[in-house]
């Protein structure tokens, strides 16, 4: 039933976003954002979440709770994410990449005490970052037009249905993890999202509070940064200021 | 250095001297220039990352750190095409008054933007790493290494089509100075109807 559930979600959210890239104009651009009016509604929705309960409890929980604490937390967290990128990894024939996130799976959920610790960041086993909007281009989708979703704030479409079908469908520990592990794992992502906000605070602030247009440099500083992550250089989009003058 | 042989013959002769004299005649307008390649590119970067990195670790107090930045950016960048490009279209229309009061307004507004996170960086380390040719302008990649957090990308671009060899760009993590600044003015100058005046006088107040 639950399983049910999770499939009419993926499809319904996944039908709308193919709906909405299928009316998207030209590509190339730096930003294609034909529904900013509906995106524009969703910002200040999202923005209004951050002020009222994501923002203070950030600082309430990265003013009192030990950054030892705070770092078992989100390391916990983040160790649980490992095999969910492994198999983007896979998918992408990115095989060193899937062998470095597997190791580091394996010592940090032993040697660490369950993920707890991050022995393999201290001999140099860097984790490397995987998901499925990344699958997604590197399988060749285009990034489609810019939308800002609720709760998840700025995204695009390929990237959107990357992030709910990683989640919901591509996430191994979820299948396997039972009852007060699956709690715990959920308050541990939980936490890891209040110390990011809280450790990126002043950059977050800049963007969401002290800009002219929240809204047009929250969708910049995600598209630019996007792009860089996904070495996506077809969308280099940035400005010749000669250009402009000559 | 120009070397004629015998072989040569009149029209090569000519197109060198011509040549020639159009480059004495760049030099004496823009001063002593070097063609920008990679190596001045990439020296060029060398001395703006050596003095932000002797400004970040100097334990100077904030004041201190914003006109130091200053300084760099006065120096180093190409602040009128930078602010100019900031404005948008209506840098067309303005006048070169207009644009030469708001160059300087912004030259100051971006240093105390800008300045103020410098204390974030103190104890990190800059590190040039490569020069690309981009065509039209060279791309400088340097690596920041903090003493806290991850180290990141920090990506000077630089041109001389100004004149003058002077970086234009700072794209850290994938996201432009440029394009950052140009989304900013562009909402100011559109909450003040397009007014470049207004802007200029409510600079000196805004970070």
């Amino acid at each position: 039933m639950f399983r049910f559930e999770k499939y009419t979600i993926i499809f319904s959210f996944t039908g709308l976003l193919v709906l909405l890239s299928a009316c998207s104009p030209q590509s190339g651009a730096l930003v294609d954002d034909p529904f900013e009016r509906m995106n524009r509604g969703t910002h200040e929705f999202n923005k209004g979440l951050d002020r009222d309960i994501l923002s203070p409890i950030s600082k309430g929980y990265g003013n009192f709770v030990p950054d030892s604490v705070e770092d078992i937390v989100s390391n916990f967290s983040s160790n649980l994410s490992l095999p969910g990128k492994v198999v983007n990894n896979v998918l992408q024939l990115d095989m060193p990449a899937a062998v470095t996130n597997t190791t580091r799976f394996v010592i940090n959920s032993t040697l660490g005490l369950a993920g707890l610790f991050d022995p393999s960041d201290s001999i140099g086993l860097v984790g490397l970052d995987a998901d499925f909007g990344q699958t997604l281009q590197r399988w060749g989708a285009e990034e489609g037009v810019y939308i800002e979703i609720p709760f998840f704030g700025p995204s695009n479409v390929r990237d959107g249905i990357g992030l709910i079908v990683g989640m919901v469908l591509l996430d191994p520990a979820s299948y396997v993890l039972k009852a007060p592990v699956a709690t715990y794992r959920a308050g541990s992502n939980v936490g890891a999202i209040l110390q990011n906000r809280h450790t990126y605070g002043d950059q977050i602030d800049e963007v969401l509070y002290e800009s002219a247009d929240s809204y047009a440099q929250a969708r910049l500083v995600y598209l630019q940064n996007r792009r860089f992550k996904l070495k996506d250089s077809t969308r280099d989009a940035y400005i010749d200021p000669y250009d402009e003058f000559e | 250095m120009l070397i004629l042989t015998p072989m040569t013959s009149l029209n090569e002769f000519k197109i060198l001297r011509r040549g020639f004299l159009a480059g004495m005649l760049t030099t004496a307008l823009v001063g002593p220039a070097y063609a920008l390649d990679n190596v001045t590119a990439t020296k060029l970067v060398d001395e703006v990352v050596f003095e932000i990195n002797q400004v970040i670790n100097s334990g100077a107090s904030e004041a201190k750190l914003i006109k130091a930045f200053e300084g760099i950016f006065a120096k180093y960048a190409d602040v009128n095409i930078i602010s100019r490009s900031a404005l948008g279209p209506r840098a067309r229309t303005a006048s070169a008054l207009e644009l030469n009061k708001f160059s300087f307004a912004f030259r100051s507004y971006i240093a105390r933007k800008y300045g103020r996170r410098f204390k974030e960086f103190v104890g990190s380390v800059i590190i040039v790493k490569n020069t690309t040719n981009r065509g039209k302008f060279f791309e400088v990649g340097a690596m920041v290494q903090t003493p806290s957090s991850a180290p990141f990308e920090v990506t000077f671009r630089v041109s001389d089509r100004s004149g003058k060899q002077l970086f234009f760009d700072i794209i850290i993590e994938g996201i432009s100075l440029l394009s950052s600044e140009r989304v900013e003015i562009g909402a100011l100058l559109d909450a003040r109807n397009g007014h470049i005046g207004r802007l200029t006088q409510d600079l000196s107040d805004l970070s």
